[in-house]
């Protein structure tokens, strides 16, 4: 691949901004207006949302066991082993549910979004759509912006539910704590911004994964090999893009409700 | 424009210029296709016939110049309007552009879904298209079960369900083998002559542009035959012309006869 110059190199990252933001703004503005494809949104939840759940309760049930573990050698310190769910319920719902189901979510459904697309886009089942009177991002990219929102809101509550079901088997079967205190000082030491929080970054996380995956998908070129960057690049932007808002959003939210 | 007092023509390019990447693709093409037409574009491989095609439907916008499709300007049509416009244009693809997840049914049924067609006529519109292009049995297969052949059926089949006022046909008969491309060339003068629509239609074969021009459907034989030269047409179809491209600009446009015999060295050889 030839070595661009910076300035052409700067045009063209500036265009695809440009892009992604008419995408993403074309795909709102379409959820306001008819038709509005109802089958392909209950299909995208389908596979969005009921396919995405076996791999969210592992990985949210693990991650709630695991850091129930590593929290008891730095609580045993301080005496403090009885605040391991505390710890493991406040992790879970202001950070690690919402950050791992994006990013497994994204891994699974931007790659699946981008490779579906993409392979649309270059074998011209796109332009068809267009030329028979479809609008493909009306079509392929609300619904699926829609339900990917929707769905990472409800995985994220099961993420932190299953993570703080987790912490609780290790907590009492291996750290010797009695699941009504576990259960006590995990339900106690939630507050309402805690679960504000928790709940708000899926849904910056659905629209990442959902507008990055079929914007990959819908400026792929290049035959297979070009679906095949098409999804790297999308669960790759994608999982960073939901790191840096999830930044973003706490430091918004500690604003709005204190530390 | 118009002549006064004339139809408007159905598809109108006026000094229409694009360019992909500072390469020029056209350069200053302009020309019309009348109501009931059929304009066969000719060219070398690269000179711009299919770009013209998705110009002419609006998947592409052109740099300079005025696109009018049924008397629209579709380069300033809303995006709503346009989709609108498209709806009375059948478009068959180079590769077939089928939807390799839907049968064969719900391909050519797509428009008619989308238009909240009954169950019922769809399924009578698809049968009756189908049958058009001879691939009524086909009707429950998958695009990846059919042959390069069958797949260009279908989606011709696909863009005259709905009855559209205008086809444009992005080389039909690419990648055939002759037998199969003669079939292909049979169903567009068979849409030609049975359905009269307004036509553009891409070729880089000199064979397929030349049956259209001098060969009719039969709807008795349900085959094409040649048209008689001691006729009054002198064996030429007078509603089908050509139009040549070469390296982005009109080489030639006018009749099959002021084509034949043009002077034009580069269209001798062209032809040759």
């Amino acid at each position: 691949m030839p070595l661009l110059p910076p300035d052409v190199l700067l045009k063209k990252q500036v265009a695809s901004v440009q892009e992604y933001s008419i995408l993403a703004g074309r795909a709102i503005a379409d959820i306001f207006s008819r038709p509005l494809y109802w089958d392909d949104i209950f299909t995208q939840m389908d596979s969005i949302g009921v396919g995405s759940l076996p791999i969210i309760i592992l990985s949210g049930f693990f991650t709630g066991c695991v850091l129930a573990l590593q929290s008891v050698t730095a609580l045993k310190e301080f005496g403090a082993v009885s605040m391991t769910g505390s710890l493991v319920s406040l992790s879970m719902v202001k950070e690690l549910g919402p950050v791992l189901t994006g990013l497994m979510v994204s891994g699974r459904n931007a790659a699946g979004m981008a490779s579906e697309i993409g392979s649309m886009k270059v074998t011209e089942q796109i332009d068809a759509m267009r030329a028979l009177g479809t609008d493909p991002i009306r079509k392929l990219v609300t619904p699926r912006l829609i339900a990917t929102v929707f769905m990472l809101f409800f995985l994220t509550i099961i993420a932190d539910a299953v993570g703080i079901a987790g912490g609780a088997l290790v907590s009492v079967s291996m750290l010797g704590l009695t699941a009504s205190s576990y259960l006590h000082s995990s339900y106690a030491s939630l507050v309402h911004g805690d679960i504000v929080q928790g709940l708000t970054k899926p849904l910056f996380s659905g629209f990442i994964i959902a507008t990055v995956g079929c914007f990959f998908g819908m400026r792929t070129t290049g035959g297979t090999q070009g679906v095949g960057r098409a999804t790297t690049q999308a669960v790759v932007v994608s999982s960073v893009f939901i790191i840096v808002v999830d930044f973003i959003v706490t430091r918004a939210m500690i604003g709005i409700f204190g530390s | 424009m118009a002549p006064p007092g004339g139809p408007a023509p159905v598809v109108q390019f006026e000094d229409v210029s694009i360019a992909f990447d500072g390469k020029s693709i056209l350069h200053d093409i302009s020309f019309s296709v009348e109501r009931g037409q059929t304009l066969v574009l000719l060219g070398p491989a690269g000179c711009g016939k299919s770009v013209l095609l998705k110009l002419a439907n609006g998947l592409l916008k052109p740099d300079s110049g005025t696109i009018r499709v049924f008397g629209e300007d579709i380069a300033r049509l809303r995006r709503r309007d346009l989709y609108k416009l498209r709806t009375r244009i059948g478009m068959v693809f180079q590769e077939s552009a089928l939807f390799d997840s839907l049968t064969v049914e719900e391909n050519v049924a797509y428009r008619l879904h989308e238009e909240h067609v009954p169950g019922a006529e769809t399924h009578a519109r698809v049968v009756e298209a189908l049958k058009f292009v001879e691939l009524e049995a086909a009707i429950d297969k998958f695009p990846s079960e059919l042959s390069g052949g069958m797949r260009r059926r279908v989606s011709i089949a696909r863009a005259i369900v709905s009855n559209p006022d205008l086809i444009l046909y992005d080389s039909p008969t690419g990648g055939l083998d002759p037998i199969t491309s003669a079939t292909i060339i049979e169903l567009v003068m068979k849409q030609r002559d049975v359905s009269h629509t307004t036509s553009l239609v891409v070729t880089h074969r000199l064979q397929d542009a030349f049956t259209l021009a001098t060969h009719r459907f039969d709807p008795a034989t349900g085959g094409m035959k040649p048209l008689p030269s001691d006729g009054p047409d002198h064996g030429i179809d007078q509603g089908t012309k050509f139009l040549l491209l070469n390296e982005g600009k009109i080489a030639f446009q006018g009749t099959t006869e002021e084509l034949v015999h043009s002077s034009d060295p580069w269209i001798k050889r062209y032809l040759e």
